[in-house]
This record gives C-alpha cells, sequence and structure tokens, in this order.
C-alpha cells in the first residue's frame, strides 16, 4: 500500500497523514506540489490539511492551480482514490473533484475540538471498516468548514449514497457546529474514489490523545 | 490602460454570516433602518488593454476560473 501526501506552502497535516498511514503499515511519501507527476505506484492519494496558500482569496482557491493538480484530477479521473482532509476537501471543492463548496463557519469563529460524526453511507472504500449509523469521535479544527450546496445538488447526493457522514452528538443526533448543509462533514464523489471531510481522522490515531477512532476509517483504504 | 473593478458576494440565499453578524451591531447601535448586510470582497485590476470588450471577457474569464467560486459566488464587474 503506497499512500503519496501532497504538500503546498502552508500545508501543516502532511507529517500527522504520514504518521498515521505509517501506523497502519503503509508506505508513505509527501508531494511538493510543484511536481508534475504523482508516483505510478501510488494506492491512494492524500491531500492533506493545513492552510495552502494561506487561505488567500478563499481557501483552496490558488491551491488547485499547483503544477500537480493537473497529475491529480488525471489520477482521479482514472479511478485513482483520492482522499482530502479540512484543507484538502476544501481544494478538491474548488478543484471540482468533489461537489459543493466550504463557506466561513456559521458562527464566524474558528473550532478546534473533538467532534462525534454519524457514519451515514458505509458502502464506499473509505469507510467500509464501519457501519451505517456508526458513530467516531473525531478532531475538527477549521475556519471555512460550512457545507454548501444547493437543494438540487443535496437530493443527488443523497440519492447517490454519497454523504459520508455527518456531524451529530454522541448519541447520534444531529448537532451542528458550523451551519452545513444537512450536518454534512464529509462527501464523496459520484464514483465514490474520491473523498473529502472536514474533520481530521490521523488525528485520531491514539487513545492516548484523546481517541483512536480513525484507524478504522484510514484502515478502509487498505486491502481486507 | 483599464482598471476593472470586481466585486464578489455570496449569492442571494446563501447565508451570509458575517452580513449578519454585521447587521445585528449595527442594529445595537440603534441603525434601526437597515435592512440587510451583504459582505463581499473587491479586486481592483490594472489591466495592460485598450480594447474594453476584449478586457470585459478576460476579467469574466478571470472570474469564472479563479476570482469568483460560482457555486456559492455572484461577481460583477466595472471597468473604468
Amino acid at each position: 500500500m503506497k499512500v503519496s501526501i501532497l504538500q503546498f506552502p502552508g500545508t501543516n497535516c502532511e507529517y500527522d497523514t504520514e504518521y498515521a498511514f505509517k501506523k497502519l503499515g503503509a508506505d508513505t511519501e509527501i508531494i511538493w506540489h510543484k511536481s508534475e507527476t504523482i508516483p505510478d505506484n501510488t494506492d491512494l492519494l492524500v491531500v492533506a490539511g493545513g492552510f495552502s496558500y494561506g487561505d488567500y482569496l478563499r481557501s483552496g482557491a490558488i491551491a488547485k492551480f499547483s503544477p500537480v493538480m493537473k497529475a491529480v484530477t488525471t489520477y482521479a479521473n482514472n479511478g485513482g482514490k483520492v482522499l482530502g482532509i479540512c484543507n484538502g476537501f476544501q481544494v478538491l471543492t474548488e478543484a471540482g473533484l468533489l461537489p459543493g463548496a466550504l463557506k466561513r463557519n456559521e458562527g464566524l469563529h474558528f473550532i478546534s475540538k473533538h467532534h462525534h460524526l454519524k457514519v451515514q453511507n458505509s458502502d464506499n472504500i473509505f469507510l467500509k471498516e464501519l457501519s451505517d449509523g456508526d458513530i467516531v469521535n473525531i478532531p475538527i479544527a477549521h475556519h471555512d468548514g460550512n457545507y454548501y450546496i444547493d437543494e438540487a445538488g443535496l437530493q443527488e447526493l443523497e440519492e447517490n449514497e454519497q454523504i459520508l457522514l455527518k456531524y451529530t452528538d454522541a448519541s447520534g443526533a444531529v448537532q451542528n457546529p458550523n451551519g452545513s448543509v444537512a450536518s454534512i462533514a464529509g462527501v464523496c464523489n459520484k464514483n465514490k474514489n474520491v473523498f473529502g471531510l472536514m474533520p481530521h481522522p490521523e488525528r485520531a490515531m491514539e487513545v492516548v490523545l484523546g481517541s483512536d477512532d480513525g484507524v478504522n476509517m484510514l484502515k478502509g483504504f487498505f486491502e481486507s | 490602460m483599464i482598471k476593472a473593478i470586481v466585486n464578489v458576494y455570496l449569492k442571494t440565499g446563501v447565508l451570509d454570516s458575517q452580513g449578519k453578524a454585521v447587521h445585528h451591531a449595527l442594529d445595537s447601535l440603534g441603525f434601526n433602518s437597515v435592512e440587510d448586510v451583504r459582505i463581499g470582497k473587491q479586486i481592483v485590476l490594472q489591466l495592460d488593454e485598450t480594447d474594453r470588450e476584449k478586457a470585459m471577457s478576460d476579467v469574466t474569464e478571470m472570474c469564472e476560473e479563479l476570482l469568483a467560486n460560482t457555486v456559492i459566488e455572484d461577481y460583477n464587474i466595472e471597468l473604468v
């Protein structure tokens, strides 16, 4: 299992992501954004979190024009598996690889805390180790995590089972920290090979650090 | 030289949390005549171009590709 992790100027979660996937037994490589290719043997490409280009203009807006993004788009369009976490999710929506957009949090504050999430659709490679309705406890840390999609788009997401996770409380009741449409925390594309979420599973790998619920999420990308 | 002023706003119907917060603040200051507040951003471009039509079509392309995210934002362009 080879995991390639993108690094833009301002990315700051690439080493946490590397730690998480190494812990699960993967080979990892960090790819600087100026690279025009991604390694041929990549099984999973991760767009890591952070603040690419200082979030200038809009979160993820400048990163989509980095040289590496052409290769990412080709890789994704050929069925390659891509995971965008936090800023990575924003980059993938800006690049048009995932539907919707991420707006400023409704309460305008940067939110950094653990939050419960309910698995909405586990019939995909990412969440296959979990079941629909499972609750995980994963850190969130974002200013622009307010997921927006119009009504027609939302209906499409629901029909195609593209909603991965929703923000809830520990019992699974909706609890929306940032104003996201339908309390959505993560989505995938129609072909279910491109995934994006605001919460940070790579920061939930050790019980001693609050939660290891990220393990069963990221494990999904490995052959079972 | 043509100067292009681009205004980018959240689309009508997309909640503008900053506008709402400022609206509340104005209200609490006693400015009760304010019915709505929308906050956007203004991008000012100096273009090395004399053909206004060409300038307009260039800037429109810039807006579609980068300056606005048309999933959530509308834009307008003024050439001066």
